[in-house]
This record gives C-alpha cells, sequence and structure tokens, in this order.
C-alpha cells in the first residue's frame, strides 16, 4: 500500500501535530506497513453485517436534573493560563 | 516472613486476628519500595507520607470499633491513567506530567470507601499505548525476576510492583492487552473483565469502546476479591453495563471436572516460541488430568481481529486524544504567536513517538475517502469476532491459550518496526474486539528463568468460571513456589 509523503502532512495537519522531516518520513514508511496489515480487513465477508459499537448497542438516557458538580477555582488549577476565573488565549479576533 | 511478601487476603486475615496493624502493613510496604524502587522503577509518583496517615487513620477506626470493611488498612498500587484526586494523574506522558486530577474515579471511590491505602501511581506506557513500559515520559520500569528486561505493558508499572513485593495487589487498564500481558511477563495474575462491568469514569480514554479496569495480583483469590470490590454499575459511565452484582470469591472452588476447554489452534501456530506452546501444552495436559476436557478448535478470524484493534483502538485515540490542546489542562507549549501554535505546538511537544503514530494512523483511518474501507469495515469485522466467540462458547466453557507469543525480552530490544510489535499483540487483542473476559495466570519458567502465562478466556460476564478454572489450576500446582531474582 502506496502512501505518499503529501498525504501523511495533510494527516499531520488535520491531527494539529508538526512533524519535523525525519518523521515524516519515519511515519510514511510504518503507515505504508500498518495499513498493508490492516487492509485485511477487507478480505473478511461482511456482507449484511451490521456494525458494532460497542458490546451492546442502545442508547443510556438519564434525567437531566441540577447536580452539585465542580467549583470552578479547583478546575481552573490545572489550567496553563487563567485569569479572573476563564482560561487564557491569545487574542483570536483581530 | 515479611509483611510485605503476604496476599492482600492474608493480610486481611492478619489484620482481622489483630495480629498486626495498618500502620506496621504499610510501613512494611513503604520500606520494600524505598528498598527495591531504585531497581525496578516502578513507580511515577509515590504517596507514601498520606499512606501511612491513612493507615494510622484505620487503625484508629478499628480501635474505637469502628465497623470497616474487612480490607480496611491493606495498601495498593494504581496505574497512573486513573484518576486519583489530589494525586497527580500523568499517564506517564510530559502531556499531563503536572496534572493533578479534580475528582476521584469510580474504581478509587469504591476503593477509598473501602479504607484501602494508596501506596502511589504506578508507570506505564504513555497512554497506554505500548507493551513494555518503554514508552513512558518518565522512566523504564524493569522486570522484577531479571533487571534488564522489560516487564511488559502498558500496566508494567503494576505487574512489576505486585511481582516485587512492593505493592500486595494493584490496578491496571486493559485495551489489548495491557493488564494480561504484563502479568504474564511478571508472574503475577491479570484479569480483562468483560467489557462493561468495571466502570471506566475517570479512566484517561484511551480506546473508549474496548478499554477496561482490571486486578493485578499475587494470587487468584486476591484478583476474585478486587474484582468484587471494583465491579458495578456506574451512572457516570453510560457504556457500563447493569448486571446483577456477583460474589466472585463464590468461584473459587477447587473442582474442573466436566469443564469444557477449547484450545483455538490458531493461538498456537507460527510465532508462538516453543517454550511457551510446551509450557501451555503441559497445562492442558494439567486440566484434562484433573477432569476437564480439552479440545482443539479453531477461530478463523484471529488475525483480522488483530487488523481490526488497530484501526478501531488507533481511531479512537486519534478522537479521545483530542482533548489535549494546551487550553484547559495539560502541556502549554512557550513557543506561539496564535492559537493555532497553541494546539499544534503543545500537542507535539507533550505527546511521545508512539502516540504521535497512533494519532496518525487513527486520523487516517477516520478521514474522508478511508473512513468506509478501513474504519467502517473493522466496525463490521468486529460483528463477526463477535459472533465466532459467541459459536465457540456453544461447545466450551473458556478457551485455553498463551497470553503472549513470548516472554518478557531486553529493554532496549524492542522491534522498530511497529508492525512488528503490533504483531506480538495477537494473542490478547481479539479478546477485547469480543468484549468477553479473560485472565493471565503464571505456570512455569523459560529456560531465562523468565515467567511465562496462560491465558483462559470466557463467555461475557462469565468472570466466575475464569476464576474457577485458573484457582483450581493454581491450587494444583506450584508456581508460587518461585521467586523474582532481581538478576542485573
Amino acid at each position: 500500500m502506496k502512501i505518499s509523503r503529501e498525504e501523511i502532512i495533510h494527516i499531520a495537519k488535520l491531527a494539529n501535530l508538526n512533524l519535523t522531516d525525519a518523521e515524516i518520513d519515519k511515519y510514511t514508511n510504518d503507515m505504508e506497513d500498518i495499513l498493508t496489515f490492516a487492509n485485511t480487513v477487507n478480505n473478511v465477508n461482511t456482507d449484511g453485517v451490521d456494525e458494532a459499537i460497542g458490546t451492546d448497542n442502545h442508547n443510556v438516557f438519564r434525567k437531566d436534573e441540577v447536580k452539585e458538580c465542580f467549583d470552578r477555582d479547583e478546575l481552573l488549577k490545572n489550567a496553563p493560563s487563567q485569569d479572573e476565573g476563564m482560561f487564557r488565549i491569545p487574542k483570536v479576533i483581530n | 516472613m515479611e509483611l510485605y511478601e503476604l496476599t492482600a487476603h492474608e493480610l486481611r486475615d492478619k489484620l482481622a486476628n489483630k495480629e498486626v496493624t495498618s500502620k506496621e502493613i504499610t510501613e512494611s510496604f513503604a520500606k520494600r519500595i524505598q528498598e527495591k524502587e531504585p531497581d525496578v522503577k516502578a513507580f511515577v509518583n509515590t504517596t507514601l507520607d498520606t499512606a501511612i496517615q491513612k493507615a494510622e487513620e484505620v487503625d484508629r477506626k478499628i480501635a474505637s470499633g469502628e465497623k470497616l470493611s474487612s480490607l480496611a488498612g491493606i495498601p495498593i498500587g494504581i496505574k497512573d491513567n486513573i484518576c486519583t484526586k489530589g494525586v497527580k494523574t500523568t499517564c506517564s506522558s510530559r502531556m499531563l506530567e503536572n496534572f493533578v486530577s479534580p475528582y476521584d474515579a469510580t474504581v478509587m471511590e469504591k476503593i477509598n470507601d473501602e479504607d484501602l491505602v494508596m501506596l502511589g501511581k504506578l508507570n506505564m506506557d504513555e497512554f497506554a499505548m505500548g507493551a513494555s513500559t518503554e514508552y513512558s515520559y518518565f522512566k523504564k520500569t524493569s522486570n522484577p525476576w531479571d533487571l534488564n528486561k522489560v516487564p511488559g505493558g502498558s500496566s508494567g508499572g503494576s505487574a512489576a510492583a505486585v511481582a516485587a513485593n512492593m505493592v500486595p495487589w494493584a490496578l491496571g487498564s486493559d485495551t489489548g492487552g495491557s493488564v494480561r500481558q504484563p502479568a504474564s511477563f511478571c508472574g503475577v495474575v491479570g484479569l480483562k473483565p468483560t467489557y462493561g462491568l468495571v466502570s471506566r469514569y475517570g479512566l484517561v480514554a484511551f480506546a473508549s469502546s474496548l478499554d477496561q479496569i482490571g486486578p493485578i495480583t499475587k494470587d487468584v483469590e486476591d484478583n476474585a476479591i478486587l474484582l468484587n470490590m471494583i465491579a458495578g454499575h456506574d451512572e457516570k459511565d453510560s457504556t457500563s453495563a447493569n448486571v446483577e452484582k456477583k460474589d466472585y470469591t463464590k468461584a473459587l472452588v477447587n473442582d474442573v471436572k466436566g469443564l469444557r476447554i477449547g484450545l483455538p489452534k490458531e493461538y498456537f501456530g507460527e510465532g508462538i516460541n516453543p517454550e511457551v506452546k510446551e509450557a501451555v501444552m503441559k497445562v492442558a495436559k494439567k486440566y484434562e488430568e484433573m477432569g476437564a476436557t480439552v479440545e482443539e478448535c479453531s477461530i478463523s478470524v484471529t488475525d483480522y481481529a488483530l487488523a481490526t484493534y488497530y484501526i478501531l483502538a488507533c481511531a479512537e485515540a486519534s478522537s479521545n486524544l483530542g482533548r489535549f490542546d494546551g487550553i484547559r489542562y495539560g502541556y502549554r507549549t512557550e513557543n506561539f504567536n496564535n492559537l493555532k501554535d497553541i494546539y499544534r505546538n503543545s500537542r507535539s511537544e507533550g505527546f511521545g513517538p508512539e502516540v504521535k503514530r497512533r494519532i496518525i494512523l487513527g486520523t487516517y483511518v477516520l478521514s474522508s475517502g478511508y473512513y468506509d474501507a478501513y474504519y467502517k469495515k473493522a466496525l463490521k469485522v468486529r460483528t463477526v469476532v463477535k459472533q465466532a466467540f459467541k459459536e465457540l462458547f456453544k461447545k466450551y466453557d473458556v478457551l485455553l491459550t498463551p497470553t503472549s507469543p513470548t516472554t518478557a525480552f531486553d529493554i532496549g530490544t524492542r522491534s522498530n518496526n511497529p508492525l512488528e510489535m503490533y504483531l506480538a499483540d495477537i494473542c490478547t487483542v481479539s479478546i477485547n474486539i469480543g468484549g468477553v473476559p479473560a485472565i493471565s495466570v503464571p505456570c512455569g519458567l523459560d529456560s531465562q528463568g523468565m515467567p511465562i502465562g496462560f491465558q483462559l478466556i470466557g463467555n461475557h460476564f462469565d468472570e466466575e468460571t475464569l476464576y474457577k478454572a485458573a484457582y483450581t489450576y493454581e491450587q494444583n500446582t506450584n508456581f508460587k513456589e518461585n521467586k523474582p531474582t532481581f538478576k542485573k
């Protein structure tokens, strides 16, 4: 299975990852091997077979009730940057 | 005999008879950790000070006649991808190096409700992706049977700590073998429960439709006791199964007469080390001697299950790990001019090479043009795999296989070829794809003195039969006479 460097660059962009040239080469090779192997799933006859999402395909519902949840300050303790009870990020709109 | 050499149920009995205090037990393990940690490197963080305080608290409660769980005051180790309130949960990743969970995982709530004493957080492959614990950002854990060898993975810290008597028992997590394979490499018992039996709430997600938390213990009895503690429906996990709560210790019966065991021939073919194969065939013979029937069978979808696993696990991982953006928690790059830079640079600097590889593979199989050929197809093959197990369990009570094609290998000799590395998971991944339970039990040593494990696979929610079969084997054999040597 042939994968181009351009495809890996495109996929890395979708995944929000920067790759060095060496990483692009390495992952291009790796993906060729792995996807060739992964492609063997297409040898299985699945005519008329449904997709299995988990063990048991049914929806789980609960009542939409107000409950005690997390403390804002407690959650913000893990934020790399915060200000006045909010996450701080660079300016988005010029 | 030192206290740290005992199993959890032996410690429980000593506590009940007032022969020892929780503080004495905890101090014994603390001393053992201080002695062995420089060699084994099983922990990401220890919590020995708070552990001693907790033990003293339990002792006070016992002294004042308070009614406590019979396991109150017993120490435990926790894999570092299970959220512990107020204690770092790093997933052995730079991304979460300083992350302190604001809440406890449901399994931790259960463990804390029974007043167990946490000794610390155990090393793993980064985000549970790997099979040798060499992909930890922090350290490489050593196998207590030979310090030059890997403990397996991804729950390598948990298995090594149990084998080295640094904790009496531990929790791991298993997405494609991450409890069973390290248990096998380290000569301890590890169970991957039926999908949905144990709540995943607070387990940092790798592949949500495959992940399960499981107990790693010195013997089968401890395993059943720990599963009793952590199993059960949880409304915080919508995939948690609403099944009747069982007492798994009732399954600890020394009797396999009439048990129907299937030996799937695909697990004994090419690529399985001859010493491993021989050891597992001896197990089959032992079961026959003890009154079980053993018969060769076939599960021809095994190879496809592995391909299916890598498609589904990586697809789910790429989606689950999308949350790490350097904004709300986790690592943030210092190198940015705009928001997009924060996302991309934080992720690129915060994730290690194997995590990136799986994110790329997962993003690929989910991307437009490939979704149907890989992801959707794999979901259908998962149905085929599940049906294959279902058919086999009409004829057999359990299936017997090796847990891993090999025993523990030398640190640093893992293949650079990721496909070769993935193929080594052949014995364990189809169980996660099928959602069924499986247990790894030690059954001997290879010519280098490294443990060999066998795996028993059971039907959905039939952990009892696994425990009964594993317990009977254990009671009628003597693996426990072998001890790790800490060979340098």
